[in-house]
Formats: C-alpha cells, sequence, structure tokens
C-alpha cells in the first residue's frame, strides 16, 4: 500500500480509505478520529468518535454529552483494528488529552501528530517519538524566527510587572483550553499562590483538568460586581474578553497575551497588547525540526501554517516533504488563540 | 537579575510596549535603582540620544545573517516579520539556554560594547559584533540590532528618561536639565546625587538649557479675577519656542547651543542663528522664518525642523530668525529671579547694544482693559501686527513682576489662543485606544465630502483622538459598535452616508497641504469639539470649504509641497 492510498486528504479532512475513517474531520462524518479537544480539531454532530478518554470528556463539556452517537476510548498505545488497519494514540504533549494516531497498514506506518509541543508541560502527557514511513507535522510556528524562550522567564515577566504595577489588575488573554491552565500551572510554579481569578467561559475546563489530576491552586471565577476590586490581581480570560466590554471595569489593567505569536513584536503592537507573554501549545521550529529528525520518517508531510519553510527545511536535510492542504484548521482563530496565521 | 545587555534589553523591549507615561516612568526608575554604574549611566545616554553608533549600518547586518543561513528561510522569515533588526535577532543560530545550563560565555555590557566600539577600527566591527550576538538572547540581539542601528523606537523623550532618574530621589526634573549639558556618559554623579548620596554635579557649561516657563491657558473666570494693569501682553506667534544660550568657557571660547523647549540640543540644524549669537547670555525666543521682514506660517517653517544638518539651499530659503521674549541670563548673571519688567529691560538693552542679525524683541502691546486684548485677540491686524498676522496664535499675558519659573507655575502667565477652525466632519473609521483606553474606540478617523466619479463621496481628512469627555467617549464607543459595516484588524469601519452616520464638529489650529494624505490637507491639533448627534451626514462640510479656509489661514503659498 502506497502512503496517499492509507490517509488522503479530503475536504471533510485527513481520510482513511481503506477504514473508511477520518481523523478530525472538519464536517460531519459517520466515523470520526480525534487527536485534541480544540475547537477546530474535534467538531460536534458525527456518528461515532475515537479519542482519548480526556479528549471525550473535553467535548462533552463543550458540546454536551450528546456530541456523538458513539463514543469510545483510546488508550495510550493500545492498537485499535478497524478493518484492515491498526491506529494506535500516542501522546502529543498539546494540551490534556491531546494525541497522536499512528496509522499502520500492511507493514506501512504514517503518524498524524496533530497539534504538539515538545517543552515541559504539566498540564498533560509529554511528547512521545513514534518511529514511521511518513510523519504528518503541523506548522503553526514553522518559521525559523518562532523560537519559543523558556517559560519561566516569561512568568517573571508577568510577576515583575505585579510588583512594580501593585495597584493594576493583570488580564491575560489564552485560550480557554490547554493555554489558560498551561499558564495557571506555570504561575503557581513560580511560587505564586494567592487566587488566580478567571473568566466565567473558563470555569468548567479549569475544574476539568482539576478533576484530571492537574492542581492548579485557588481559582475564582469573576463575577461582574467584583470586577471593580481586582486590582494587583491576575485575570485570565479569553483572547476576544481582553479588548471588550468585559474587561473595561477591571481596575486600570496592564493587558497580557499568552501565545507563540508575541514573539513577533507588530503582532503584539497590532494586538495592543502591553505585556506580551510568549507562551505556547505549539512546537517552535527548532522543535518541529528536532521532531521530524526524532521519529526518522524518510517522508513528511506539512499541513496547518507555514508549510513552504518547513518544508524547504526538509529538502536541505534530504527528507521527502510536501505541503499537505487541508482546509479548516486554525482558521477561527482556535489554534493559539484568536491570531489567525499570515499563510492562511 | 545581572547587569547586562539582555537586562537593558528587557527595559526597552518593556518600554516599546508601555503606553502610559507613568508606566514607562516606573519601568525606568526601577531599572535605574537596581542597575549598578557604570551600565545605567550609558542605558541613560542611549534613551536620551547621546549614543552614537556610526558605524553598523544594515548591510552588515544582512551579510552577517546570510553567512549564517539558508537565503530561502531567512527570505520567508524576513517577509513575514517585516522587520530586519528583529528577524536576526530571532534567526540568530546561537545555542539556547533551554535545558538550563545556559551560555557558554557571560552576555556582554553595554559599558562594554561602548568601550569596544569607540576603540574598534572599522574592519573589526563584523567579528566583534557576530561574538556578540552569539552571547545575548533574542531581545539581547534586538536590542543591539536596535542600538547599532539608529533605528530604537520606544516612545522616551530625553525628558521623561531624566525624569525617571529624578524619580530616584526628590530631586525635581528641572534641576537635572539645569545641570545635564555639562555632564557626559555614564553620568555616575548624577546618579550619585539624584539618589541623595552625592553633591549636586558641577555645571560648568558654559552654555547649558534652562528648564522653560510655560503658561496656562487663559479661562473666561480669570478675566474678572485678573487686573489688567498688573499685566503686559504680546504675541503668541506660531514658531517653535526656543532658547538661546551663549557663554564663553574657561578658555574664553565662545560656546553656543540653541536648545528646544524640551532641552533638546538643535544647534546643527540652525547654523545662520548659532552664528549670530555673539553674546554672553540665554535668550527665551520663538524661531520663525522671515522672509524680508515678514513672518512665514508654521507650514513653513516646518521645512527646517527635525533636520540634523542643512543644505545651502534650504539656509536661503527659509532663513531662520528669534522673536526674543525674555532674557534669562545676562553676561554671566542669572537673572531668572528678577520681575519680567526688569528683565525686559535688559533684553531691550542687551539687544540694543549687540545688535545680533536674526533676532530682535517681541513686542509689547498697549492695553488698558481685557476688551482691547480682546479686539487685538480677534483681529491682530488691526492692532499693528499687519502682514504677520496670520502667523500669530494669539496672545501672551505675563504678570509684569512674574520672575521665569521652569514648568507651568500657576497664576504668572497666560495664553489666550485665537478661536479654532472648526468644520462639520463625518466619522468614518475608529480604532481601539491603548492602555486605559484599550476597550475603547477612541481613535477616530473623519473625513468631508468632495464629489467624486460616482457623485460624492467621503474622503478622510483627519484622526482625533481626545477633545471628549469620558461620558462622551463612552457614547462614541457604543456608536462605534452598533454602526460597524467593516472591520480591518483592530479599525472598524461605521456607517457614513449622506443619511445615516455620525457628525463631528473638529476644531483645529491650522491647515496645511500635504501630499501624503489622501484629501491633500492636513490638521495641526485636531480634536472632537462637539458630537453632532443632530445633524444629518450629508449635511457635513465639504472639501472645498475647507481648501478655502487654508487659502485664508496659511501664508504667501511659496511653499512646495511636501
Amino acid at each position: 500500500m502506497r502512503p496517499h492510498e492509507l490517509l488522503t486528504p479530503t475536504p471533510s479532512g485527513l481520510y482513511c480509505p481503506p477504514a473508511d475513517v477520518y481523523i478530525d474531520p472538519v464536517r460531519p462524518v459517520a466515523r470520526a478520529l480525534i487527536t485534541h479537544g480544540h475547537a477546530d480539531h474535534a467538531r460536534a454532530g458525527h456518528g461515532a468518535v475515537l479519542a482519548t478518554r480526556e479528549t471525550l470528556g473535553i467535548m462533552a463539556v463543550r458540546y454536551g454529552a450528546a456530541f456523538t452517537q458513539q463514543q469510545q476510548v483510546a488508550t495510550w498505545g493500545e492498537r485499535v483494528r478497524i478493518g484492515e488497519v491498526g491506529f494506535t494514540f500516542h501522546p502529543a504533549g498539546h494540551v490534556l488529552g491531546s494525541a497522536q494516531i499512528a496509522v499502520d497498514a500492511g507493514g506501512l506506518r504514517i503518524v498524524a501528530s496533530g497539534d504538539y509541543k515538545r517543552a515541559a508541560d504539566r498540564t498533560c502527557t509529554a511528547f512521545e517519538p513514534v518511529r514511521c514511513d511518513v510523519f504528518i507535522t503541523e506548522a503553526t510556528f514553522g518559521l525559523p524566527v518562532f523560537r519559543h524562550p523558556d517559560t519561566a522567564g516569561e512568568v517573571a515577566k508577568l510577576l515583575d510587572s505585579l510588583t512594580l504595577f501593585p495597584e493594576r489588575c493583570h488580564v491575560i488573554g489564552a485560550y480557554a483550553l490547554g493555554k489558560a491552565q498551561r499558564l495557571v500551572a506555570l504561575i503557581r510554579d513560580a511560587g505564586y499562590d494567592r487566587p488566580i481569578h478567571v473568566h466565567g467561559a473558563m470555569e468548567k475546563l479549569m475544574g476539568f483538568y482539576e478533576a484530571h489530576g492537574v492542581p492548579l491552586g485557588d481559582i475564582h471565577k469573576v463575577v461582574a460586581a467584583e470586577r471593580k476590586t481586582l486590582a494587583g490581581e491576575i485575570v485570565i480570560c479569553p483572547p476576544s474578553a481582553v479588548q471588550d466590554l468585559w474587561a473595561r471595569q477591571l481596575p486600570d489593567p496592564v493587558t497580557a497575551f499568552a501565545s507563540g505569536w508575541m514573539r513577533i513584536r507588530a503582532r503584539a503592537r497590532q494586538k495592543g497588547v502591553e505585556l506580551p507573554l510568549i507562551v505556547s501549545d505549539h512546537a517552535d521550529w527548532d522543535d518541529l525540526c528536532a521532531t521530524i529528525r526524532e521519529v526518522g520518517a524518510p517522508e513528511v508531510w506539512v499541513t496547518h501554517g507555514q508549510e513552504d519553510a518547513l518544508v524547504r527545511w526538509c529538502a536541505m536535510n534530504g527528507i521527502r516533504a510536501r505541503p499537505l492542504r487541508l482546509a479548516g484548521y486554525g482558521d477561527d482563530g482556535e489554534a493559539d488563540g484568536e491570531m489567525p496565521t499570515a499563510a492562511s | 537579575m545581572t547587569a547586562d545587555l539582555n537586562s537593558f534589553a528587557w527595559l526597552l523591549d518593556r518600554l516599546a510596549y508601555e503606553p502610559r507615561r507613568n508606566g514607562k516612568l516606573a519601568l525606568m526608575t526601577d531599572y535605574f535603582r537596581r542597575t549598578p554604574d557604570p551600565e545605567r549611566g550609558h542605558a541613560l545616554a542611549a534613551m536620551t540620544g547621546q549614543l552614537a553608533f556610526a558605524n553598523a549600518k544594515a548591510g552588515l547586518i544582512r551579510s552577517l545573517i546570510t553567512d549564517r543561513t539558508d537565503p530561502e528561510l531567512f527570505a520567508l522569515s524576513y517577509d513575514y516579520v517585516g522587520d530586519l533588526s528583529e528577524t536576526v535577532a530571532l534567526m540568530w543560530p546561537a545555542a539556547r539556554p533551554r535545558d538550563g545550563i545556559g551560555h557558554n560565555l557571560p552576555a556582554p555590557t553595554l559599558a562594554g560594547i561602548v568601550a569596544a566600539l569607540a576603540e574598534a577600527e572599522k574592519r573589526e566591527l563584523p567579528t566583534l559584533l557576530a561574538d556578540w550576538l552569539d552571547q545575548l538572547d533574542e531581545t539581547g540581539r534586538w536590542a543591539l540590532l536596535k542600538l547599532i542601528t539608529g533605528g530604537l523606537r520606544i516612545g522616551v523623550s530625553a525628558r521623561l528618561a531624566k525624569t525617571a532618574v529624578a524619580g530616584l530621589g526628590a530631586l525635581p526634573t528641572d534641576a537635572i536639565e539645569e545641570v545635564w549639558h555639562g555632564l557626559t556618559p555614564p553620568y555616575e554623579a548624577l546618579f550619585a546625587w539624584a539618589l541623595g548620596e552625592g553633591p549636586e554635579p558641577e555645571a560648568d557649561d558654559p552654555a547649558p538649557f534652562r528648564p522653560a516657563m510655560l503658561a496656562h491657558p487663559m479661562e473666561d473666570a480669570d478675566f474678572d479675577r485678573l487686573d489688567p494693569a498688573a499685566f503686559s501682553a504680546e504675541w503668541k506667534w506660531d514658531g517653535i519656542r526656543i532658547q538661546a544660550s551663549s557663554g564663553l568657557d574657561a578658555q574664553d571660547r565662545r560656546v553656543t547651543r540653541l536648545y528646544s523647549r524640551t532641552g533638546e540640543d538643535i544647534s546643527g540644524a540652525f547654523p545662520e542663528l548659532v552664528e549670530a549669537m555673539q553674546f554672553d547670555a540665554a535668550i527665551d525666543g520663538e524661531l520663525l522664518v522671515l522672509r524680508e521682514g515678514r513672518v512665514q506660517s508654521f507650514n513653513v517653517l516646518q521645512q527646517r525642523l527635525n533636520r540634523k544638518t542643512v543644505s545651502a539651499r534650504l539656509l536661503a530659503e527659509y532663513p531662520a530668525h528669534v522673536r526674543a521674549y525674555d532674557l534669562l541670563v545676562d553676561g554671566t548673571e542669572d537673572i531668572r529671579a528678577l520681575p519680567l519688567s526688569e528683565r525686559r529691560q535688559r533684553l531691550e538693552a542687551l539687544l540694543a547694544a549687540k545688535q545680533p542679525a536674526r533676532f530682535d524683541i517681541s513686542a509689547e502691546l498697549p492695553f488698558t482693559t481685557w476688551d482691547d486684548l480682546a479686539a487685538a485677540r480677534a483681529e491682530p491686524g488691526s492692532v499693528g501686527a499687519g502682514a504677520d498676522a496670520d502667523a500669530i496664535e494669539g496672545l501672551m499675558i505675563k504678570r509684569s513682576d512674574s520672575a521665569y519659573v521652569p514648568g507651568r507655575p500657576k497664576g504668572l502667565w497666560f495664553k489666550w489662543k485665537r478661536a479654532p477652525g472648526l468644520i462639520d466632519c463625518v466619522l468614518m473609521y475608529a480604532q481601539r485606544g491603548h492602555g486605559k483606553r484599550s476597550s475603547f474606540y477612541s481613535d477616530f478617523t473623519f473625513g468631508c465630502w468632495r464629489t467624486g466619479e460616482n457623485g460624492d463621496e467621503l474622503v478622510p481628512v483627519g484622526k482625533a483622538y481626545f477633545g471628549f469627555t469620558d461620558a462622551e467617549l463612552t457614547e462614541l464607543d457604543r456608536f462605534v459598535r452598533k454602526n460597524t459595516i467593516n472591520r480591518f484588524g483592530p479599525v472598524r469601519e461605521v456607517t457614513h452616508t449622506a443619511t445615516s452616520g455620525l457628525v463631528l464638529e473638529i476644531a483645529f489650529e491650522g491647515l496645511q497641504r500635504s501630499t501624503r494624505h489622501k484629501s491633500g490637507v492636513a490638521m495641526r491639533f485636531p480634536r472632537i469639539h462637539r458630537i453632532r448627534w443632530d445633524k444629518p451626514p450629508g449635511e457635513a462640510d465639504r472639501l472645498d470649504s475647507i481648501e478655502r479656509l487654508m487659502v485664508r489661514t496659511s501664508a504667501t503659498g511659496s511653499e512646495p509641497e511636501g
């Protein structure tokens, strides 16, 4: 079997003809395999969904228990057979429950890695490299200018600012699933133990993480009447709320934004951000390159993001590579907190 | 935190994002407090424009990165980032301290870089620069590249940086201004003084800057309160306020400097004035362009501003002149504590004795009642301003017994500007503000009607972000959110047809022709004077009526386009 016969891009998503299943389909299908709970990858309305227990739980939190007719739990490293094809879920290190899906048939193995990162993150299981014949990689930060700094330094920036401006509320825009929880964990790890205030839209997912063994400390939902009293406090809200009416009553806010895009000054400035925090859920350039070497695949398919640069790098390193034009990922702002990529 | 260039880079990075004056001050003062000499002094020099690295050009940086990266990957990256220094800073293939081991070599200090660049020969520069870039982190590399190419934009004026130094202790910023021009980097004595750990530095500069005395706007209630007999009045000219300072140093050589109102040395742009300053004095006055004895409009003067050097053609076509208002130092005697009336007599005597070319005295206006002045303000031409009336911005009203007090003391000097121009415009676009206003649409672009190919159309004529109250801002913000027809990033386009939209009455201080604006006009100090909720957009002003205003307000009109 040749690779494109095992997995092929279609308008509905990445399709596996011999098993008749889709990976992260963007339209409702009969049978879907879901890598992780971000809304551009996990949509409601499929006939059956195979995903990790955490991903199924996140989908239920977001879409209600009836998000699909039939659920099946995937366990790390356990091969699930559908027809002649085997599917094995491996941790992707992106958000809680996020997985890569290894697809094998007739001695050929393709790994669809979904979104992934390599940086340390105690809120989810770490990425596990899987050797394969074809590696499908994301390229959200697929340019050599994206090199995420040490997260401790970014959190120090935030805590320094709190010390210097104790009378100002520090409001941080962060995506509700994954980024917000990781940010809280990083702030806790830096020794900050005061309550952290969160937007109502985040409360359930914070609780979900806690219930799945990720302690986040004292999390406090912001209620309207209290907004004026949050001077000197940390408030985390969805990116869209930072500059919306919601944030208006916060006392003299310092607007921060946690995202890999904050690496580029023009982007941060365009967003009106005063305190950019470069914290990302995606692999940076160096990690993308290191991962491609590590999985040892002779062929790489590059999707959502800056495909051209990564394809070029593969060519320079003797790896066959091509862009895989998959529509619908990241373009609704889900990929990294409302920042559509320039390429999409 | 160690005091290397990385830590200064952190400060610069934070300053570049911090929109608030007080926020910038807190960041700078904090940096000065925890950074030792001489590093903080070099940082102060960098932020006050006293560091000049002339050697590094963009070409050198390009060649360094070309040697280290794939050209195609560089091109893709540069295209994405849009800034050479930033692209190079991010792409530079340095070892990352990701595993906690860190760099092998300590990062360079700003002091070390300044010293090395002062001694380095040009051919050594590439190696030096590459080594530093290897040793710095991403932010450090960005700051270094911006510093050596002169492209640093952090929104900090020299005055603000000095205010941050003053904030280390209880010094007024003006006290620092007084000694500033006698000091050189790394300013160790200045920091010691500001921290209360040393004496005031010796100010042995023979031509220092003295902080300017500023006026309050005249309010209606002031006329009943104030006795006209205690005041003198003169024209307020529409030029730029300067200080002409000249004296002899210890070797009897003349030192001559022309300062802007904020203490920036602008001598280089006005050599003809420097040459004319053969006196020992510090004169406060207005810089103007005079042609055949006539004061030209601010638009004309602008051709001479913001230049480091000046061509012979500009000197001939835009001859500079100083209209003297006040005398701060007479010979070597500081006379700022004397009453204005006495300083004025000294000024008259000095100008009569020295007769410096290109200097004259600002005439006093005779008056007995405030009504007399009101008449003069309404029609300067009728009370002796003659053909120069167009270059008059209003009146200055000063207490005759006032000492020259730096800053903006209350009750001594007043400015009474001429009534502003007013036009009715239609709101077209709105953009979110910064800081406190980041959740408000507070920057407004407005337009006037003109006849286009398909009938009447609006053309943008200006942008305003003040003039309204907080309550009005809330209403404007609500209007923008409810009437958005398009979004472009942080900008919203609001409905603007002849029948639906919002009319803003815009006040402005002047108009000039502009090739950079689609409408061909640029406004000075536009602000929202009134919100005309009642007026249909179709009744707003037309571009040709603005053009008629321009003909009336601008001077002879011989200035070139630009």
